[in-house]
């Protein structure tokens, strides 16, 4: 697959290492007193579509960077590719 | 000369002659055949016996789709079987033996199958060899693996080399016949980048093989005045030999380039083959289409050919199939292999037509009727005729040329799933609406049938395709040629017939696709898969259409109702080989090596491969014969004075920022923000759920700045870990992250006399007293008069230890410098054996404990995970399943009888009571032989094993027959209270 | 002065070059590396160090060619620079004076190894070894790029014909020695 990456273009999807949904950013309050709760959904229950999936690709060949791709798991499919940091501080990641 | 089929003409090369063997005789050939024309030209028709019924075949075709002809080419190590005689170019010393008998081509003893054929259909091994079960394993499957199977390997290593290669493009056209050569020159002349690949060693397609004219030319001459134009242009490249053998994601296109399979060997240097991975922006698909026949009674005799295939052997190779030739057709296209063999003198005894208003001719007779019967075994002399009037003829001919339509090669389209869609005015399916990414078909693969057609369809094609990228172009004027509309009657198979085949090459008859049906595998997967029609080296390419006509038939349903299979790369067989590319034997992963490698090969170290790396796993002495001899020499070296290890594989990485010691919490379990600058400590890293997933040591260098170790196996995964946390999780923490795993040579200086050699290769500057220095210190020092370093004074050993780093690049002289300066203590360089007795002995966990289901709890380390920071991993480390009674524990096992070995992996029940998984106690994850002790011992995981000292258990391993008695102890063999780290 | 002598990433006390009629492969051992990671808040102060050092800043997938210093763009807010050893062996610390604390310095000398390949034959030698697209870059166009499952760093120099390979320097042999058979194959 290729991979357009925001800052270098197209590349070949061999140059990264997938990790899995991009809901993993949104890593549960620890202080919150649901938090043993919601630590165990982050951690284990997920959705698996047949379609849109937005995931995290690490680009390990290439400049090390962490990307949100919002990519269709029947047909590969890639909609949009974001820098997972830029992701992060629109869901709320910032101090 | 012998060659008693050639005919005038052709695009050979007569004034080059190659000998070639073919099942051990010789014969004479030109460049520019192939195997199959050559001995079609010597007049040989048997080239083969069929998989399951051994019946004598010929080849069917003149290309890669051929399911008969298949041949073992070459000898020795370089020996290919399966290879189509149709596709291999002939060169001079060429050897090719037949395949698939037992005892000669003509006198196969196998051919008794044949005679079983009733009890030998499909599903014939689903319902014999049942009984009794015994016999399966040891009588039957023995003998039909003997039987089974085309060709025969070497059993030898492949000699060659095989290359891989990245390609970028605007423009892939696949196929150098009129449309992929119209293709080509439209978008060569715009000035995009493209790529033309062809499987054939001459570019032109079915232009080579047509008696057409093109404007005035000749065919095969504008296909050649057209390739020589794209050689010329510098934005084209032409691949000859070049199979397309798969469509993948996003434009990418595997191909296989052959560069040296047409010579006796490879070049010296040079690959035999090239793996090319091609990047296009947009494709477009120009394979043409396949001919394919139809079935009737004994339709297989050698001789029985594609009409279209006779055509190509006497157009282009200038051989006649024989002498006498009958065509039996379902269309129009089956009559010009009649006009163009009568032109060139080969007798034309009829053309069989199924059609009423089949076009007639002066030259030769055409009947209205059908072929029911042939004759001849080894070759075909005679063909049967049921005329529409009922009366039967017989007509005596070698040379039998069956056109039942044409199927364009959709092969690719169908690549990522895409579908064909049926259309009936061609009566064969063109490719669907659903393509790959970026391509587009023209020609004959679309469905577009006439030369004309074609040329016109390559270069729209190749317009439209450049302007979706921004790319102007214009469509070429094509020349002057023959537009003849497709007059086809759909026509599968001649009724009545009992032994008619649709798979050549799997032998699958109509009468198994009855059967098929029967038995109720109806749907066209079932129908594939029972049958193995279309399962063959040539995923039946020219059968599968006529097998699922039949089924649709048989279930009373349209052929689009009863749909089609698709395919999958690879389009032809490719070797294994060219996936390898070089990474085989030595190189089949690069190699990472230490900055003492080399000194560690001077002193005749044996190594062990960790991942990539190569560690020295041990130092030999002269005299020393048997590995623990070395080992425990080691071990017991650095307890008593000291040692030297290459610890440079174990990650290193660079920590900084204002905000580095707040980074270090989140991802280790304990705490780090309040470690002192110059001081090191050890960290747990979990991973969220609980689990250990690293350890290592974190030094602080000053207060924005650490240096982090990891395990060599984690090296990456953390890093990777790391930068995650850094950039999904805390985006705007101020850190920075690099690898400095091969920046820094590092050793470890290990033992009583450690800081007596250190001080000795560090400058004096730095006073390395135990209350200047003390355990778990860390420093910028410089060493041998001014050389930066780092040291680190921590210990993996239990020893008095320190780890010592400088730049990669000074890492060989400062080993050395260490073994010289350290002479005087006699310091022995010990490997990862040593290395691995040192830490079971002092108890320290290591990547067996962190196995991946293992937590802090179970390492003794509980106490570690604060509890008022967040950490990865610190919420779910609190489940009450991981903190439970009956959670393991690590521990220590000794044997008591101490010259009984402990096995790694064994595990551990109580002194009595049945030995099974429900009574398990625990694992052993860590063993050896300790030469400070005398005995073995392990670490493993016991349940409740902290209260369990001093317990006698039994440790087992059922599958080996190992029980030994044990005492479970303190991991923490030598100096527990670590009095020696701190001397 | 120190007493230790360095050896060069093939493990000889001189680097080593092959020669052959369509192609050079020279191990450069002549360069210090460092990289220079802004910290945040001082993204304005780096360029401005950077531009000092360098002259321009070297934007995405960019080298610059500068004299003594010369530096190529790794990631966001990240660059590696490098100067010839002799004089600027300890590149981490002269630059880290210069920029303080608005940026984070790493030696990376012992780190890579590096190659200059220069030829007739470079852009089908290219080809053969990484999918960087060689012919539509440019010079000065830097790619980190995969060289037989050994992780790259290509810069296209200005000169058509020659490229720089940094590659990990404990895999150097692996390295040249998949770019010698590459060379060979295309002899």
């Amino acid at each position: 697959m290729i991979i357009n990456h925001p800052l270098l273009g197209p590349r070949d999807s061999a140059e990264f290492i997938y990790l899995g949904d991009a809901n993993l950013i949104d890593r549960p309050n620890w202080q919150a007193p649901t938090a043993a709760k919601d630590f165990y959904e982050y951690a284990y229950l997920r959705d698996n579509p047949a379609g849109w999936h937005d995931e995290l690709w690490f680009h390990e060949a290439g400049d090390r960077s962490w990307l949100v791709v919002t990519r269709n798991t029947l047909t590969h499919e890639i909609s949009n590719v974001a820098l997972a940091r830029d992701v992060a501080r629109l869901r709320g990641r910032s101090k | 000369m012998n060659q008693v089929n050639r005919l005038k003409g052709g695009q050979i090369d007569r004034s080059v002659t190659h000998r070639f063997k073919f099942d051990g005789k010789t014969f004479e050939g030109h460049q520019g055949d192939t195997l199959a024309s050559a001995l079609l030209a010597n007049g040989v028709r048997l080239m083969g016996r069929s998989f399951k019924y051994h019946r004598p075949r010929g080849v069917l075709t003149a290309g890669s789709e051929e399911p008969n002809a298949l041949v073992e080419l070459r000898n020795g190590a370089r020996q290919e079987p399966n290879s189509r005689a149709t596709t291999i170019e002939l060169f001079d010393g060429l050897l090719a033996k037949s395949q698939n008998r037992l005892g000669p081509l003509k006198y196969d003893l196998l051919a008794i199958n044949d005679r079983f054929s009733n009890f030998l259909t499909a599903g014939f091994y689903y319902k014999t060899f049942m009984w009794p079960a015994a016999f399966w394993e040891k009588v039957y499957e023995p003998i039909i693996r003997r039987a089974a199977g085309l060709g025969s390997l070497s059993q030898l290593d492949d000699p060659d080399v095989y290359d891989k290669g990245f390609l970028h493009c605007d423009l892939l056209v696949i196929g150098a016949g009129p449309a992929g050569l119209a293709a080509a020159l439209t978008a060569g002349r715009s000035g995009a980048e493209v790529i033309l690949a062809d499987e054939d060693f001459r570019m032109g397609g079915r232009l080579n093989c047509e008696s057409l004219t093109l404007d005035d030319q000749s065919a095969p001459a504008w296909a050649d005045d057209v390739v020589a134009e794209l050689k010329s242009l510098p934005n084209v490249r032409v691949m000859h030999r070049t199979t397309i053998i798969g469509a993948f994601d996003h434009g990418i296109y595997g191909a296989v380039e052959r560069i040296s399979d047409h010579l006796i060997v490879p070049d010296l240097g040079k690959p035999r083959q090239i793996l090319w991975r091609i990047y296009t922006k947009r494709t477009i698909l120009a394979t043409g289409a396949i001919e394919r026949p139809i079935a009737f009674e004994n339709n297989d005799r050698p001789g029985i050919m594609l009409a279209s295939a006779i055509r190509t052997y006497a157009n282009r190779f200038a051989v006649a199939a024989n002498k006498k030739i009958v065509i039996f057709t379902n269309n129009d296209d089956g009559h010009r292999t009649a006009k163009d063999l009568h032109a060139m003198g080969v007798e034309v005894c009829g053309v069989i037509d199924v059609r009423a208003d089949a076009p007639r001719s002066l030259d030769y007779e055409v009947l209205h009727g059908q072929v029911v019967d042939t004759k001849g075994r080894l070759g075909l002399n005679q063909v049967k005729i049921r005329l529409e009037n009922g009366n039967i003829r017989s007509l005596d001919c070698g040379a039998l040329g069956v056109s039942g339509g044409w199927n364009p090669n959709v092969h690719l389209t169908c690549h990522q799933r895409g579908r064909p869609t049926w259309r009936d005015d061609i009566a064969a399916f063109v490719p669907g609406v659903d393509l790959p990414l970026g391509m587009s078909v023209a020609g004959a693969a679309s469905g577009i049938m006439s030369t004309t057609g074609a040329l016109q369809s390559g270069t729209d094609a190749a317009c439209a395709a450049l302007s979706a990228i921004g790319i102007k172009s214009r469509a070429i004027t094509i020349p002057q040629t023959e537009d003849a509309p497709v007059s086809i009657q759909p026509f599968w198979y001649v009724k009545g017939c009992r032994r008619a085949w649709i798979d050549l090459q799997n032998d699958v008859t109509v009468k198994d696709i009855q059967l098929s049906h029967q038995e109720g595998f109806r749907a066209v997967e079932h129908l594939k898969r029972y049958t193995t029609l279309g399962m063959a080296t040539d995923q039946g390419k020219t059968s599968n259409m006529g097998g699922l006509a039949i089924m649709a038939e048989l279930a009373g349903t349209s052929i689009p109702k009863a749909g089609t299979t698709i395919f999958r790369p690879p389009y032809t067989p490719t070797a294994i080989g060219v996936f390898a590319g070089r990474h085989r034997g030595q190189d089949f992963h690069p190699k990472r090596l230490t900055p003492s490698h080399k000194w560690a090969k001077e002193q005749g170290a044996a190594f062990v491969e960790v991942g990539n790396w190569m560690r020295a796993q041990w130092f030999p002495l002269a005299g020393e014969t048997k590995w623990r001899e070395s080992v425990d020499r080691e071990v017991l070296a650095v307890r008593t004075s000291v040692g030297v290890c290459d610890v440079t594989t174990l990650g290193k990485i660079d920590v900084q920022g204002a905000e580095a010691a707040e980074f270090l919490n989140k991802i280790y379990c304990n705490g780090f923000a309040k470690l002192a600058v110059g001081k090191c400590r050890y960290g747990l890293m979990l991973r969220e759920d609980g689990i250990a997933k690293d350890d290592g040591t974190a030094a602080r260098l000053a207060n924005d700045h650490f240096v982090v170790t990891t395990t060599t196996a984690n090296a990456l995964p953390v890093y990777r870990h790391m930068e995650f946390v850094r950039q999904c999780l805390f985006p705007d923490m101020d850190v920075q992250l690099i690898s400095t795993t091969e920046s820094w040579a590092q050793y470890a200086v290990a033992g009583p006399n450690s800081r007596a050699l250190l001080q000795k290769i560090i400058d004096p500057f730095t006073d390395l007293s135990n209350d200047a220095f003390p355990f778990m210190s860390c420093a910028n020092v410089t060493v041998c008069g001014g050389l930066r370093a780092r040291l680190f004074r921590i210990s993996f050993s239990g020893e008095l230890a320190y780890e010592l780093a400088v730049p990669t690049a000074y890492g060989d002289a400062l080993i050395r410098k260490i073994i010289a300066v350290g002479a005087e203590f006699n310091v022995t360089p010990y490997g990862t054996e040593a290395l691995g007795v040192l830490r079971i002995e002092k108890g320290h966990a290591a990547g067996n404990e962190l196995n991946g289901t293992t937590t802090a709890q179970n390492l003794g380390m509980g106490k570690l995970v604060s509890k008022t920071k967040d950490s990865i991993g610190s919420i779910l480390s609190e489940r009450a399943a991981l903190t439970a009674p009956g959670t393991l524990c690590q521990v220590g096992i000794k044997p008591l009888n101490p010259a009984d070995p402990v096995i790694a992996g064994a595990h551990l029940m109580n002194e009595k009571g049945p030995i099974d998984a429900a009574h398990d106690q625990g694992y052993v994850t860590s063993a050896c032989f300790s030469p400070n002790l005398g005995h073995a011992i392990a670490i493993g995981f016991l349940k409740d094993g902290d209260l369990r000292f001093g317990e006698k258990m039994r440790l087992v391993s059922p599958l080996t027959g190992i029980e030994t008695k044990i005492e479970i102890v303190s991991a923490h063999f030598i100096d527990p209270q670590g009095e020696r780290l701190r001397a | 002065m120190h007493s230790l002598k360095p050896v060069t990433a093939l493990g000889g006390i001189e680097p080593r070059t092959d020669v052959f009629h369509h192609l050079s492969i020279i191990e450069n051992d002549g360069l210090a590396l460092a990289s220079f990671a802004a910290r945040r808040g001082f993204e304005l102060e780096c360029q401005t160090v950077l531009k000092g050092l360098l002259g321009v800043v070297p934007s995405v997938g960019k080298a610059i060619f500068n004299d003594p210093i010369s530096g190529f763009w790794l990631g966001p807010d990240q660059w590696m620079l490098t100067a010839p050893h002799d004089s600027h062996e300890l590149l981490a610390d002269i630059v880290k004076n210069e920029c303080g604390a608005a940026a984070s310095m790493s030696e990376q000398t012992g780190a890579w190894v590096c190659f200059d390949v220069i030829g007739d034959a470079l852009l089908a030698f290219c080809e053969r070894i990484c999918s960087a697209p060689i012919r539509q870059m440019q010079g000065g166009d830097t790619r980190r790029t995969s060289i037989h499952h050994l992780n790259c760093i290509l810069i296209k120099q200005s000169a058509g014909d020659q490229i720089r390979i940094f590659g990990p320097r404990a895999s150097a042999d692996s390295l040249h020695h998949a770019l010698f058979t590459t060379a060979t194959a295309l002899a």
